[in-house]
Order: C-alpha cells, then structure tokens, then sequence
C-alpha cells in the first residue's frame, strides 16, 4: 500500500471498540472531562494573546489575575494593530514572507516533482545510488549546515538590478534568493513525491508512450495531474517551515525590504516593549495561518499523517 | 484520469510518429532522466553538499565571516578549543537533558491524545483541531508568548495562585537557572504535540478493526487490548516519531534564542544556540563549523544507536 492512499482514504479514524460494560457510563464521562480539559490547555495561551491584544498594557496587567484575562472586556480598541502598522513596515514584511513561502513552495513543487519523477519511472543507470543519497540526507539537520552555508552564500556571486544596470556583486546577504533557493530542493518533498509516483500504474506511462508523448509530456500531462494529494502534501509540509523560518532570515536579512514577518517581531523589543502591540503583531501573522489550516483542515492532517506512514 | 483517456483515441493516428520514435528507447530515457533530475541535483550539490564538506573543512580552519584572508589550516585547534569550552560542555548537556526529557513526554502524550480523539463520535474532530492549534502557531509567536506569560507577575503565575488560593509563590520561570529549562520543554511539548498526535492517529489507523474485535471476544480489557494490539501495531510509527522528534529535539534553538539567549548561568545554552553564536555573532565560521561537526556527529550517533535499538527483530 501506499503512504497517501491510506490518509487519504481513511480521514476518520476507525475507533477501537467502545466497552459494553456497566463501567462504560463511566468511562465516556472521564473521557469527555479529559478531552475539555486539554481544550482549555492547549487554547487558553492563543485566546488570551488574541485578547491582549485588544487591550492597552495596563488593562492586560490589571486582568492578569482574573477570568478577564480571556474575554475581551474593559478598554477594548483595536489601538495596537494600527500601532503595529505606524511602528514597522507590517504591509512589508507580509509580503515578503508571502513572496519568499509562496516561491519556496512552488517552485520547490516543480524541482522535486521533476526529479521524483526520473527516479520513480524512468529507468537509468545509478538511479538507485542518486535515491539512495537523497534518503541518507533526510537525516541531516539544516541546523547542523547553517553556519557553513552562511560562510558559503556570503562568497557567492549575485547580480544585483540597480537602476536599468546589472552589477554585479559578492555575497547573497540581503537578497530574496538567499531566502528561497537554498530551500528549493528538498529530500523529503523528493521522497513523498517518489512513492506517490510509484504507486501510479506505469500502464498509463506505455500507453502514452504509445501514442508518441515524450517524458516531459507525460509528467505533465497524466502524472501530475493524477497527484493532487501529493501536490497538497508537499506544498502544506513546505510551506510551514518557510512561512516559519526563524534561524536563517535572521542571519542572512539586516535591511527592511527583505525581512520577512517572523524577524520583525524584534523591532517591539527595542525600546520600550509593549506587550499589547508584541500580541497584536503575533496574532496578525498567526490568524492568516490558522485561518488557513481551519480552511484546508483535511489536507493539513492527511499531508503530516503521511509524512509519517511509510508504505 | 481524464487527460490519458481523451488520449487514447488519438492513438491510431500518430502509430507512424511513434514508431519512428521507437529505435531511440533508452537513450531517449536516459536523457530525459538527466534533464529531469538536473535542478535538484545542482540545488542539492550547491546547497547541501558543499555546505557538509565546507563544514568538515573549515573546522580546520581559522575562517571568518567577514575577512580579506582566506581561511588557513589550523589542525585540530578548535576541537582543543571546544573540548576544554566549559560553555560548550554545558550545552552538549543541556541539549541532551532537553532531548531525554522531551522525547518520551512528547511521544507520550501524544499517543495519550491520539488514543483519546480516535473515534467516531462526532465532535472528535473538534477536539483534534484544537490539540493542533499551537502546531500552526509559529515557535516564534509561541516562545513570545510564553515569555510573557512566564514573567513573575505574569499570567502563569497568576493562575497556579488562583488555583492553590495563594500558596503557591511565584516563580521567576525564566531566570531561575533550575527553572528556565523545565519552563522551554513545557512549552516546546505544548506546541509539538499536536503534531506527533497526528502522525500516531495515522498509526492507529493501519491496525485493523477485526484485531480489537477479536481480542474483545476473548475478553481483553481496555489496558490489554492497547498492550497486545494497539502497542504492537505501532512498530513503525514508533520508530518514524522517535527518530525524528529527537532530530527535532536536539537542534533546539529558537526557543532559548527568544526567551533565554542561553541563560540564566548558561543553564539554557544549547549547541546550536552556541554554533550560531560563535558563527553569527562573533563571526568565527572555524569554529562554528567545529561545533555544527560535532553536532552532526552527535545526531547521527544517536539515530544510528535508536535505529539499531528499533529494528525488526527476527
């Protein structure tokens, strides 16, 4: 079986039977307290940032103590949002963040797809090997190779648009590309998409063959189009890293116009730090997100839970 | 479907071009392959392989960020440097003090939770999603977060003396050197966990329903049914969480980075947090590179003794 047709298949879990016994009254009532229980811990941080940020500082101090805390009472304004606009190029930084995760993600869709591709139907010498790297690499930490790479990036050439002219110039600090390229191939969008292309019969490949299509034909023609659920994968388990990326942006972007959201949460902690604005600003670039998990609910849970199946 | 099948009538009339085509076979495969498989080969060589060799040799080196000289050979300098770093020592200890800790309470929670969502019952759905929320909630705005509601006047404390009606003293979560590091597992357990959860449901759901049947006819109770079927048919999920939560756990580094910056009494440093320090902010790329070396090492000794301590017996 493959990863994806399990997931997808099976969107509501089949539940262990229930107990018949007398006990079982019992049982569904703990169960029921325990589940509400962990609704309230794991929501009451993300309600009271999102309550915060409604209010001036001294109103969130002065409510700390209280149920007020989670309810937006009092002196209510939506006074820290448009602080969080007066204060930091917010329009900025979204679009940043929103150009460097969306090109990430695309064209991380087309390189990965393409080279799964090769591997999953064509049949070519070393083919294994180049596989067999690709998985070993899975076990690398970016972490471990950050440092080294910025080493690396500071040394490599750019061509820089300045004006009509194109200079050219070392080192890819501050730049967009700095911030997408490097995360372009990825070994684990290869791999999803390798055993999703193996699990498509290779009849329809001779067939098309038959009918004179080329390679690149039938990669764009009949397999992508078979692989929706793939694509929904490969695009939610990368764009999440990207939009969250923290370590890298913040080595590798000093000036405003590349800066994408996650590092300008820094500017609210020079100065005077107004805890109001820090969750106005975090609630803005959270809500987009959730908002876009509670929409694709399904495909959010089905791409993690088949990045973790193997087939 | 439909693209193959509005093709498939078209066949007749090109049977000339394609069997024209035919004499090129392999070679044609061959070459399609390599230009398939081109992009993400140079992507990878150019930002995966060079940087892993570039780490093993500028640990070699007294490379710099920033400097008009190129790097020279310095033998084995900063490992010396780095052994006898008792900054250092104390983060190898406190990454591996954050991974023992997490690991097992991430993992096991989260079974606990997947177990208790998998149902029918409608309103399941509800309760997953909510268990979900912090996973889509950046570790940036989750480490913020906490940071204020870890302050000692601050939300959490606020709480824990509502709940014990005033017997419980506030803590300093954060600058309490036995405190900062329980206080960034919590939080980091919090926010990953969902995620886990995610990945055992999928789990769950390969262990077919006939097993839970039959052991209930031979009269398995609750605790024996999740001991004899669910716990076994969880071998590979297992082994899939185990080793990447710990990957995950080891690079620990955006939390202490925004809430700690390593201390109190380096209590919270961590190796990453100590390789981008000395690589970022004191420029020295050598040395950094030593630590990422011994990081990798330390990662991939640890996947290796966890793969070799999961595998399929028999």
């Amino acid at each position: 079986m493959s990863t994806m047709s399990i997931t997808t298949s099976s969107t509501r879990p089949e539940g262990a039977p229930r107990g018949k016994r007398a006990g079982s009254r019992r049982r569904a009532l703990t169960v029921t307290v325990l589940r509400c229980v962990l609704v309230v811990f794991f929501a009451f941080p993300i309600l009271f940032m999102l309550v915060s940020s409604l209010k001036p500082d001294l109103q969130i101090f002065a409510d700390l103590g209280s149920w007020r805390a989670f309810v937006p009472v009092g002196d209510v304004s939506l006074d820290n949002y448009a602080d969080v606009f007066d204060r930091v190029p917010f329009t900025r930084f979204l679009l940043n963040s929103v150009v460097i995760s969306g090109l990430t993600v695309a064209l991380g869709i087309v390189v990965n797809s393409l080279a799964a591709f090769a591997l999953a139907r064509l049949r070519w010498r070393g083919r294994g090997l180049v596989l067999g790297l690709v998985l070993a690499t899975l076990i690398v930490p970016f972490e471990t190779l950050a440092l080294p790479l910025l080493w690396w990036v500071n040394k490599l050439p750019s061509l820089e648009v300045d004006g009509f002219s194109l200079a050219y110039k070392q080192g890819w600090l501050d730049t967009y590309q700095v911030q997408i390229i490097p995360f372009i191939a990825n070994a684990f969008a290869l791999y999803l998409f390798y055993q999703y292309f193996d699990s498509i019969p290779r009849e329809l490949d001779e067939a098309a063959r038959m009918d004179g299509a080329g390679w690149f034909t039938i990669y764009r023609k009949v397999v992508m189009p078979l692989s929706g659920p793939a694509i929904a994968t490969v695009a939610i388990l990368t764009f999440l890293p990207a939009w969250n990326s923290y370590l890298w942006p913040r080595m590798v972007v000093q000036s405003e116009e590349q800066r994408p959201v996650m590092i300008g949460l820094q500017y609210f902690f020079q100065l005077n730090t107004s805890w109001g604005q820090v969750m106005a600003y975090s609630s803005l670039i959270t809500i987009p997100v959730i908002a876009l998990f509670l929409a694709f609910q399904r495909s959010f849970i089905n791409s993690i839970a088949s990045s973790g199946v193997k087939g | 479907m439909a693209t193959t099948q509005q093709r498939m009538p078209a066949s007749s009339s090109v049977d000339r071009a394609t069997s024209a085509r035919r004499p090129l076979g392999r070679r044609g495969d061959a070459r399609a392959a390599a230009l398939m498989i081109t992009p993400a080969l140079a992507l990878f060589i150019l930002f995966l392989l060079v940087p892993i060799v570039l780490a093993f040799a500028l640990a070699f080196t007294n490379a710099r960020l920033i400097s008009p000289n190129p790097p020279e050979f310095i033998g084995f300098d900063n490992f010396s440097l780095l052994l006898t770093d008792p900054v250092f020592w104390a983060s190898v200890r406190n990454t591996f003090y954050f991974a023992v800790v997490v690991v097992p309470v991430q993992a096991g929670l989260a079974l606990f939770l997947a177990v208790l969502v998998n149902t029918k019952v409608k309103g399941a759905q509800f309760f997953r999603t909510v268990y979900f929320l912090p996973v889509v909630t950046s570790m940036v705005v989750v480490s913020l977060l906490w940071r204020f509601m870890y302050e000692p006047d601050g939300l959490i404390n606020r709480l824990l003396q509502a709940i014990t009606f005033d017997r419980f003293t506030p803590i300093d979560w954060l600058n309490e050197p036995a405190w900062a590091m329980p206080a960034i597992m919590f939080i980091s357990v919090w926010q990953g966990v969902g995620f886990t959860m995610i990945i055992w449901l999928a789990g769950l759901q390969t262990i077919p329903v006939e097993l839970y049947e039959a052991s209930e006819l031979d009269g398995a109770g609750r605790w024996q049914q999740f001991r004899f079927v669910t716990w076994p048919g969880l071998t590979q999920t297992r082994t899939f969480i185990l080793v990447t939560i710990t990957i995950a756990a080891f690079s620990l580094f955006t939390q202490i980075n925004l809430m700690t910056q390593g201390g109190p009494l380096d209590s919270t440093t961590t190796v990453v947090f100590q390789a981008v320090r000395s690589g970022y902010q004191q420029l020295q790329t050598g040395y950094a590179s030593a630590i990422s070396l011994v990081f990798f090492v330390m990662v991939l000794t640890v996947s290796l003794i966890q793969r070799y301590l999961t595998r399929e017996k028999g």
